[in-house]
């Protein structure tokens, strides 16, 4: 008869090292034989569309969610090709991405950072998600690009506006199409200084997060530049639903212009507040009141109705431009929605197929590859003008629109008109001036 | 002296809306016992009453406008609404603009019937269940009625204006004495806060001054007596329950000029005027009015650039500071009774 060392205490421990060891993140074990994280080995290649479905945002992630999906239809040869036929580079041929059907999962951000960080970790554990692309704020855009720096997957930012995405929170593996604080200070003073003078008097109402500070730090550094006063800056609460008592008391701060450094519903309950107050009636050191919104977004105006007329904001698209890409774009999602696509739906479209473009041009799917392939490049015809990709900071620079609430919109898509299109040259910026490191690409496995 | 007017004045109206819906909490609680978490969803439905009248209001058929063109380059599709068809332009136009008054009249009976199908469809079924199952049902229906208004009204808020006549504010500076400009009312804040008194002088009244209220008052403080003397004191509570719904209901469509209501403004009431209920008194209703306007003045003050300049974050902690303090110093609250929620 054999013996056997078997122990009771032996096996509960082999068990837990045992368990613990299939237990632990896929990200950093499974591929451990392949050249990088989820490399395609079939015929098809999965994309991951992290996207607020639940939530606040959940109409802004829907819109994000009908882009991606005309994006995929067009790389996978469907519909009318939309911007692929404009778009300068021509290595997208309509077979996919390098031959491989493309397919893709969703996720659900839920505008929380914890949230969008679980859903990408297991688009890219469990659905072998390549890249993870969207997402409608700031802070889980940080977030969720530091997890896929981590897993050795592409970011792909969907609306993110605060100068950190690209700014000190910078990752190898994570790129921005859209726009930022600073370029919408940038591009709003000047309008501002135009049409309300270089005397004024700014009183700044601001989201109490990443995002406001940022926002409210460009707004104020180019209208002070501009010969503006800033009077007073008051922090909201993010989770703020009525603003009465911090809007009641601007009038007597002297203040001639009221800035909301907000977004999203607390945009929208802010100004509906201030236009509650009569602000925009009242006459304050010999001048009318005036009311600024630095980021305007479609689903924002629709939610404030008519208390966004006349009021002037930044935005990084808008369906009216008239260029080829734009005119395209708005074509093919008109048609299949039929209505006109939102700024949050056009920089997600572009990033994917951008993303596309990219590991057609490098030949590979490997982060790496791709990551070299959008470092410095320049390209044209998807809707904002030539545009560069800055190799730096992985940020886009193209033009930026200023935009007003229109006067009498012809119907609910019509909230905005574009004042002017800012050049690109005066919204650059010194990469080094909001701090942080690239490091270096991870390609995972 | 003047930042001192000015945020009494606001705080009124925030307090006249935490008045309102504490007052429901508080008469769902003093009649039926139960803990209803799902009271901050009816202001919603109520606010979503408004948005609903106003989109029957708007039913439109369709002109093609050849004049001009759509984002696709064809004929415009215009929107012409039946009211005014029917009644002319400039009487469909005053219709429409006054759906939100007009939804107080549509509000009332919808939300009495929600209240009184939610009471004998789901909550009757845990009156002799402990407090913690009360919360998470009605907790949980909530959560349900919300995501059913997010699903037919969509996550983004819906503008939902006050009548043309009331946009603008009131110069109580200039009637004061003060330099014109300094303390400025919006006129439906002055409305919300008349109205919220109305109401909440109306729902006094009943229970004070008619025999129903007396009954009901009666089953309040001893509901086995008043059973034993044949009185079928479960129907009168059904009926107040969806008093109760109509009254948060009230409040949330008068809101909606306020704030664009979207399907998550429950919530954001929610908690607070459950803070309300209990600095109040669990069961008083007095108590539930007079801490509604005590904490939505408090949090005005504390919100004032000059108070966050010395104690920042006050504005965030104001209400929650408040209930631990007066429940140290007073643990039934401001005008709480003896032996309520004390088993």
């Amino acid at each position: 008869m054999s013996k056997t060392n078997l122990t009771r205490r032996g096996v509960l421990k082999t068990g837990a090292v045992a368990g613990a060891g299939f237990a632990a993140p896929t990200i950093f074990t499974a591929q451990s034989a392949a050249a990088f994280t989820n490399e395609p080995t079939g015929s098809s290649v999965t994309l991951g569309f992290n996207v607020p479905q639940t939530g606040p945002y959940a109409d802004e992630g829907a819109d994000e969610l009908r882009a991606y999906e005309l994006a995929v239809e067009h790389l996978n040869g469907g519909g009318d090709g939309g911007l692929m036929n404009t778009f300068s580079s021509k290595a997208l041929q309509g077979n996919g991405i390098l031959g491989k059907k493309v397919e893709y999962v969703t996720g659900d951000t839920q505008t929380k950072s914890d949230a969008a960080r679980a859903s990408a970790r297991s688009m890219i554990e469990k659905d072998g998600a390549v890249m993870i692309t969207g997402g409608s704020s700031s802070g889980v855009a940080v977030a969720v690009q530091a997890l896929c720096q981590e897993a050795g997957v592409i970011f792909m930012a969907g609306l993110t506006h605060s100068n950190d995405t690209t700014g000190k929170d910078k990752k190898a593996n994570g790129f921005r199409h859209f726009f930022n604080s600073y370029m919408s200070g940038a591009a709003l003073a000047p309008i501002l200084a135009n049409n309300y003078g270089t005397d004024r008097k700014a009183y700044h109402l601001t989201a109490d997060y990443n995002w406001g500070y940022t926002t409210e730090e460009a707004v104020r550094t180019s209208t002070e530049a501009m010969g503006w006063e800033t009077v007073a800056a008051v922090k909201t609460p993010l989770t703020q639903t009525d603003f009465s008592s911090y809007i009641a008391p601007v009038l007597q701060s002297g203040a001639d212009v009221l800035v909301l450094n907000h977004y999203g519903g607390n945009m929208v309950n802010s100004l509906t507040n201030a236009v509650q107050f009569g602000l925009r009636d009242k006459l304050v050191n010999n001048k009318n009141f005036e009311i600024v919104v630095p980021l305007y977004s479609r689903l924002m105006a629709k939610g404030a109705g008519a208390n966004v007329k006349g009021i002037f904001g930044s935005t990084n698209w808008h369906w009216s431009l008239q260029d080829e890409g734009s005119k395209a774009f708005v074509k093919s999602f008109g048609t299949k929605y039929g209505f006109p696509p939102s700024q949050a739906a056009h920089t997600c479209y572009v990033q994917a197929l951008l993303y596309a473009d990219a590991v057609e041009r490098a030949g590979s799917f490997n982060p790496c590859a791709v990551g070299e392939a959008l470092k410095d490049f320049q390209f044209d015809g998807m809707g904002n003008g030539p545009t560069l990709y800055r190799g730096e900071d992985h940020q886009c620079f193209k033009d930026v629109l200023v935009v007003k609430g229109k006067e009498n919109p012809t119907s609910e898509f019509d909230l905005l008109e574009i004042v002017e299109v800012t050049p690109v040259e005066q919204v650059t910026y010194d990469a080094s001036i909001f701090g942080g490191e690239l490091g270096s690409c991870n390609p995972g496995a | 002296m003047e930042a001192i007017i000015l945020q009494i004045l606001n705080g009124l109206d925030k307090g006249s809306a935490y008045a309102l819906i504490a007052l429901g909490l508080t008469l769902i609680f003093g009649t039926l016992g139960v803990v209803n978490f799902a009271h901050g969803a009816l202001f919603m439905i109520g606010a979503f009453c408004a948005v609903t009248l106003s989109r029957i209001l708007t039913l439109s058929h369709t002109i093609v406008d050849d004049t001009q063109t759509d984002f696709l380059g064809n004929p415009l599709k215009v929107d012409v609404p039946y009211v005014m068809d029917w009644f002319g332009e400039a009487t469909g136009s005053a219709i429409i603009d006054w759906a939100v008054p007009l939804s107080i009249l549509f509000a009332i009976p919808v939300m009495i019937a929600i209240g009184v199908i939610m009471e004998r469809g789901l909550i009757k079924h845990f009156y002799k269940r402990p407090h913690a199952d009360q919360i998470l049902v009605t907790f949980g229906l909530a959560i349900v009625l919300q995501e059913i208004i997010k699903y037919y009204y969509g996550a983004n808020p819906i503008p939902t204006p006050a009548p043309a006549a009331f946009k603008g504010s009131f110069d109580f500076g200039a009637m004061l004495g003060f330099d014109p400009n300094i303390i400025i009312y919006p006129y439906w804040r002055i409305i919300y806060f008349a109205f919220a008194a109305v109401i909440i002088g109306a729902v006094f009244a009943f229970l004070q001054f008619t025999t129903f209220g007396m009954v009901v008052r009666a089953g309040m403080a001893d509901r086995e007596t008043v059973q034993l003397l044949g009185i079928n004191i479960d129907r009168r509570f059904t009926l107040m329950f969806g008093i109760a719904a109509a009254v948060a209901g009230l409040a949330g469509v008068m809101y909606t000029p306020i704030n664009s209501p979207n399907y998550h403004m429950g919530m954001d009431f929610l908690v607070l005027s459950f803070v309300v209920v209990v600095v109040g008194g669990m069961g008083s209703l007095p108590g539930a009015v007079a801490a509604g306007f005590l904490l939505g003045i408090l949090e005005s003050f504390a919100s004032m650039r000059e108070v966050l300049a010395v104690l920042p974050g006050l504005n965030q902690i104001i209400i929650y500071l408040v209930a631990i303090i007066i429940l140290l110093t007073r643990p039934r609250g401001l005008m709480g009774r003896k032996g309520v929620m004390e088993e």
